[in-house]
């Protein structure tokens, strides 16, 4: 059977792998060897659902969203990560990652974060497990971020100014796999999306799928048929998309929808639309479609929305685009910020704007009525409220 | 005739009866122009072999010496294809190994096949790719490389296992580059009882391949500390940050302080 599944040597197809420094070697090594064991221990998966249960507030609503669906003559339902303790669907895969760090016997935490989405559910983790926690974040970043580096800095983390390069969420990644290089005993790299190199994309991912396992489980429950017609959610790296296509990967009924976020527009030279401007490259480990020049230094790319603003995207969703298996539609800032102020209206949500460009996907695509389409809601509005303050001139 | 020649120019060095001493430059570094001007000091002063840095805007094993010294060169307009027009001819002038160091993805862009040539027309003997992991290279690269003579070094650190090295050296063509502790490059000074209890051991290990040790050797102290067990050693930051506060003047005294 055709599977989207990575293969046993870490490839989507001819993407992933590890490309990393002899360094890194033993470090990514006892992983590769190590994770799919752990995980599947029964101790591992009973520590890991009840924190998502009692901790995150698992399961996440699947919610009708009867307004949305009216208003564009399709069936829409929410599934509301934006419910999960932090606000996002990133603390899945951190509660996972501290518990695999745990039982590596790792005393130290690093991660990397672009708007601090990801730190923050680092940092949060961190403090549960009583575990010291590194946060990397582009000095960029720490200027226009200010809630998120005060929270991390209360959950008790250390956020270190990434200063090389460009000053965002590439240099912080850079910063981190930096660190783990200094720090290769004791310390464990707690990667934020299906990025890096094997077999973080798929250890992520298989953290992030208990959000396509509960949609299954609650569409049954709804409407009597457990797959949708179509899975939608916004990419960046691509953990949230990753999660909630999981379980839909191999069956093609279930239709998948990729958006990335246009920017000012795939052409204006200010864009993150990785799949239709990137280029077969090498970017932290991790062979894919990325953002570069054509003698290839890897270049800064731009939206609205922090979170997508990512040159590489992971290589699950290269794969997916090459193959076919996904459609990718990308978004500009002010289709994603209009959506995001529509369904605010329409449903009382404030979505997080990287959730916004998903919603944007109505206005450039019909669903017929009878079809089901899930919106994966990645996360909630609250850190965003300065942007769409300014925007809206709110 | 020329190409044999080319071939053995890394193996030659090596059976060479003293401690060999490496210098790393990035091309493009302080000035645009400056590589061919580096090169030729740096062998008239006495170096054994020189690592020509492509830069890269992302290296990930590079300490802030040398990410500053790669944007700078970047910025300076430096390119692969730039590079290989300056050492057009270098070989009428300079007859030490020359190896190129640099991240995956620039030589991927350039077409691996396509800059594997390059290298062999202008007169480069190896590589040093830290990012491309061995058993990638074994699977898609090795056959080039060997067509187009080119020896690929690869890289060992203190957690490198036993086991590991040893596939290492039954890999490895010249030398084996041999990373002095658990860091990125120019992190470092000098070495501690650790370091020494690792150099031994590898020594120990009587691997077919002479060692080379890298990262945080800055002065004739940590010279002579490194190569005490292995046959040379490798000077990155240090000469970077000479190149920075001298430019290309006075290089001769760099060198006379090491060794």
């Amino acid at each position: 059977m055709k599977t989207y599944h990575v293969d046993e040597k870490g490839y989507y197809g001819e993407f992933g792998g590890a490309f990393i420094p002899e360094m890194l070697y033993p470090n990514t090594e006892e992983l590769r060897q190590q994770y799919l064991h752990i995980m599947g221990e029964t101790s591992f998966q009973e520590e890991f659902d009840q924190l998502l249960k009692d901790y995150v507030g698992r399961p996440t609503p699947l919610y009708f969203a009867g307004r949305l669906s009216e208003k564009y003559q399709t069936k829409i339902y929410l599934k509301r990560e934006d419910l999960c303790h932090t606000g996002a669907h990133k603390v899945n895969n951190t509660i996972g990652q501290i518990l695999m760090a745990k039982k590596l016997g790792k005393n130290r935490i690093i991660a990397e974060t672009g708007a601090g989405q990801h730190g923050v559910a680092t940092a949060t983790v961190c403090a549960l497990m009583g575990i010291k926690c590194v946060v990397y974040m582009g000095e960029i970043d720490i200027a226009r971020q200010a809630p998120n580096v005060a929270r991390m800095k209360m959950l008790g983390a250390e956020v270190r100014p990434a200063l090389s390069g460009s000053r965002t969420l590439k240099d912080a990644t850079n910063e981190a796999i930096r660190d783990w290089i200094n720090n290769p005993v004791d310390t464990h790299y707690i990667i934020g999306s299906v990025v890096g190199p094997h077999p973080y994309p798929d250890m992520v991912a298989r953290f992030q799928s208990v959000i396509s396992a509960e949609i299954k489980t609650q569409l049954l429950e709804k409407e009597g048929r457990e797959n949708p017609d179509y899975v939608v959610a916004c990419v960046g790296g691509g953990s949230n998309a990753a999660g909630a296509y999981y379980h839909f990967l191999d069956n093609a009924d279930v239709g998948i929808i990729a958006v990335e976020a246009a920017g000012k527009g795939i052409d204006s030279g200010e864009s993150a639309a990785t799949s239709a401007l990137g280029k077969i490259g090498i970017i932290h480990g991790s062979k894919t479609l990325l953002m570069q020049t054509s003698d290839g230094q890897i270049t800064e790319p731009y939206s609205i929305s922090a979170g997508l603003d990512y040159p590489g995207v992971g290589p699950l969703h290269a794969h997916l685009y090459r193959s076919g298996r996904g459609e990718f539609i990308s978004i500009t800032d002010d289709e994603a910020m209009n959506a995001g102020l529509q369904v605010s209206q329409l449903e009382g949500i404030i979505p997080a704007i990287e959730t916004s460009h998903a919603f944007a996907i109505f206005e450039h695509r019909k669903f017929r009525p009878e079809e089901l389409v899930v919106i994966n809601l990645s996360g909630r509005g609250d850190k965003d409220l300065d942007t769409y303050i300014d925007y809206f001139e709110l | 005739m020329t190409k044999l020649k080319r071939m053995n120019r890394i193996h030659h060095k090596l059976q060479e009866d003293k401690k060999l001493l490496s210098i790393y430059f990035t091309a493009g570094y302080p000035q645009l122009n400056d590589t061919v001007k580096i090169i030729q000091e740096l062998e008239a002063h006495g170096v054994d072999m020189i690592e020509i840095g492509l830069p890269f805007s992302d290296p990930l094993a590079d300490g802030p010496t040398i990410q500053q010294s790669s944007t700078t060169a970047l910025n300076n307009g430096m390119h692969t294809a730039l590079l290989f027009e300056q050492l057009q001819g270098i070989r009428d002038s300079v007859s030490i190994p020359l190896i190129l160091m640099g991240y995956f993805n620039p030589m991927l862009q350039y077409g691996v096949e396509a800059f594997c040539k390059k290298c062999n027309e202008v007169g480069i003997d190896g590589l040093i790719i830290p990012d491309l992991p061995l058993d990638v290279y074994q699977k898609d690269y090795e056959a080039l490389c060997k067509r187009y003579g080119l020896i690929n070094v690869f890289l060992i650190t203190p957690q490198t296992s036993e086991q590991r090295i040893r596939e290492i050296d039954t890999a490895s063509e010249g030398f084996i580059y041999m990373v002095s502790s658990a860091s990125v490059t120019g992190a470092q000074e000098g070495f501690g009882e650790e370091q020494k209890r690792y150099f031994e051991r590898v020594a120990s290990l009587e691997l077919v391949h002479p060692q080379i040790v890298g990262f945080g050797i800055s002065n004739a102290q940590t010279f002579q500390q490194a190569v005490q067990n292995t046959k040379g050693a490798i000077i990155g930051s240090a000469f970077i940050k000479h190149l920075t506060q001298n430019g290309t003047n006075n290089i001769a005294d760099f060198i006379k302080g090491i060794c």
